[in-house]
């Protein structure tokens, strides 16, 4: 099975039927699963019980870029290959990361409080998760403003690929402005340095995440395409409505 | 090349004579530059530090507002569509116009740079400072929003837009802006490694943004 099977969008809906129940119903599993193990997982002894934020927190902030990858991959498939399924899943990408990286920053935010006295401090790693939030509301803004979709598709793909091109420009930028959060303690070369009691849950709730967030995903892709139906069905009908 | 001087030349003819480009820009950043004071107090020696600041943040805000008007006169007189379907590549026509424009409404935000410094309390090498880092930065705001007026163009209330678009992409060169400014007046950091940057930064832009901005008008007209 190709890709480009799936370009046909009828063929598309009845995967995603046969598809979405398990997906559900796996996420649901995962997700119950994922936090059964959180807290069976040890307290921290500096943080104590708030480092389970922790479990919540990191796999939003990697799936935060995961839909940026998402979304540019898929403008590429508008660009490039003219998919015509590419722009629907550019488009549903957008909210549901925007939804991660939201659940990001507010649990960051709480998880700040106690641990470093502030909700907020303007710290790199901070503002560039802020940066990224702001960038999916100007895309969801500019597919809301273009009302025709495919004209909307091309100028969300050609945005999405330039702020794919801007992202590290801008992390980089502000890494060097200011830096206070903790590095990278778990993607490292010489290994993580987190203990194995609390990695084996962040795993697994990153893959409970994981599939939520491809659950959600290929759902919202799904309404977008009925909803593709349900206006191109009103034009039909205000084209035949006599007095036209 | 004929056909891109000629262009270059009937853009900055026209930002010049038509009037309400860059006087405005200059105008505007002026005005910028003086209600901050009002906000903070007429402390001159935080004025002192924060100058470099203030002066970044009214020349992003005054060639952002500038923007929208970039393609949107070429649009409504159809001039775009000519330059979209001439010989001469879409990219580098764009790159022409973005460089006259910045010529005529980034140029002279530079030039009253040294200017309005005075009123922010900064000596002669900070504000040479500031001027420098506005000098090689400000091409890269003109060319990040080429892409993003090209995108917004045709909308009908494109120009809030344009900006929630475009700012969240200037913060590598407000970063290094300021942080190159700050370098040369109050240190550690040496000057040059930010400045260099600021350069880098500029440059990509003039390959990104005419790149997107072509790509943005051709796909809008089909």
């Amino acid at each position: 099975m190709a890709l480009i099977d799936y370009a046909n969008p009828s063929k598309f809906i009845s995967l995603t039927d046969r598809l979405l129940p398990w997906l559900i119903g796996g996420a649901a599993l995962a997700l119950a699963f994922g936090v059964n193990q959180v807290f069976g997982a040890p307290e921290d002894y500096q943080q104590g019980a708030t480092v389970r934020i922790m479990f919540i927190h990191v796999p939003a902030a990697w799936l935060s870029m995961f839909g940026w990858m998402i979304m540019t991959i898929s403008s590429l498939g508008t660009l490039v290959w003219r998919h015509p399924l590419a722009d629907v899943a550019a488009k549903a990408a957008a909210p549901v990361g925007a939804a991660f990286t939201l659940i990001c920053l507010i649990t960051g935010a709480l998880w700040g409080r106690p641990m470093w006295g502030t909700y907020w401090v303007w710290d790199a790693r901070l503002t560039s998760v802020l940066v990224l939030f702001l960038m999916y509301l100007g895309v969801i803004a500019l597919w809301r403003t273009v009302e025709e979709p495919t004209r909307a598709a091309r100028a969300a793909a050609i945005l999405t690929l330039v702020g794919a091109i801007n992202l590290p420009i801008i992390k980089f930028s502000v890494d060097w402005w200011n830096t206070l959060h903790q590095p990278a303690s778990v993607l490292r070369l010489d290994g993580p340095s987190i203990h194995p009691d609390l990695l084996v849950p962040l795993l697994v709730m990153t893959l409970a995440c994981g599939l939520t967030f491809i659950t959600l995903h290929l759902a919202v892709m799904r309404n977008e395409i009925l909803r593709r139906r349900i206006r191109t069905m009103h034009l039909l009908q205000a084209q035949r409505a006599p007095g036209s | 090349m004929k056909a891109l001087t000629a262009l270059f030349g009937r853009d900055a003819k026209l930002a010049v004579r038509a009037g309400g480009g860059a006087p405005v820009a200059v105008l505007f950043f002026l005005i910028v530059v003086t209600i901050t004071p009002f906000a903070l107090g007429p402390d001159l020696a935080l004025l002192q530090r924060i100058g470099p600041a203030i002066l970044w943040i009214g020349a992003l805000l005054a060639s952002l507002l500038a923007l929208d008007r970039l393609l949107a006169a070429d649009l409504d007189d159809g001039s775009l569509d000519l330059l979209t379907m001439s010989d001469t590549p879409l990219e580098l026509a764009l790159a022409a116009k973005a460089l006259a424009h910045w010529l005529t409404t980034g140029l002279p935000l530079v030039i009253a740079t040294p200017l309005l410094a005075l009123f922010l309390n900064l000596d002669l090498v900070a504000s040479a400072a500031v001027a420098a880092t506005l000098l090689v930065g400000t091409p890269a705001l003109t060319f990040l929003g080429l892409a993003g007026a090209a995108l917004t163009v045709t909308l009908r209330r494109g120009g809030l837009l344009l900006s929630v678009l475009v700012l969240p992409l200037t913060i590598p060169v407000l970063i290094f802006g300021v942080a190159a400014s700050n370098a040369a007046i109050v240190g550690p950091l040496p000057f040059g490694t930010p400045f260099m940057i600021l350069c880098a930064l500029s440059l990509t832009g003039l390959v990104i943004g005419p790149v997107a901005a072509a790509l943005a008008l051709r796909s809008g007209h089909d």
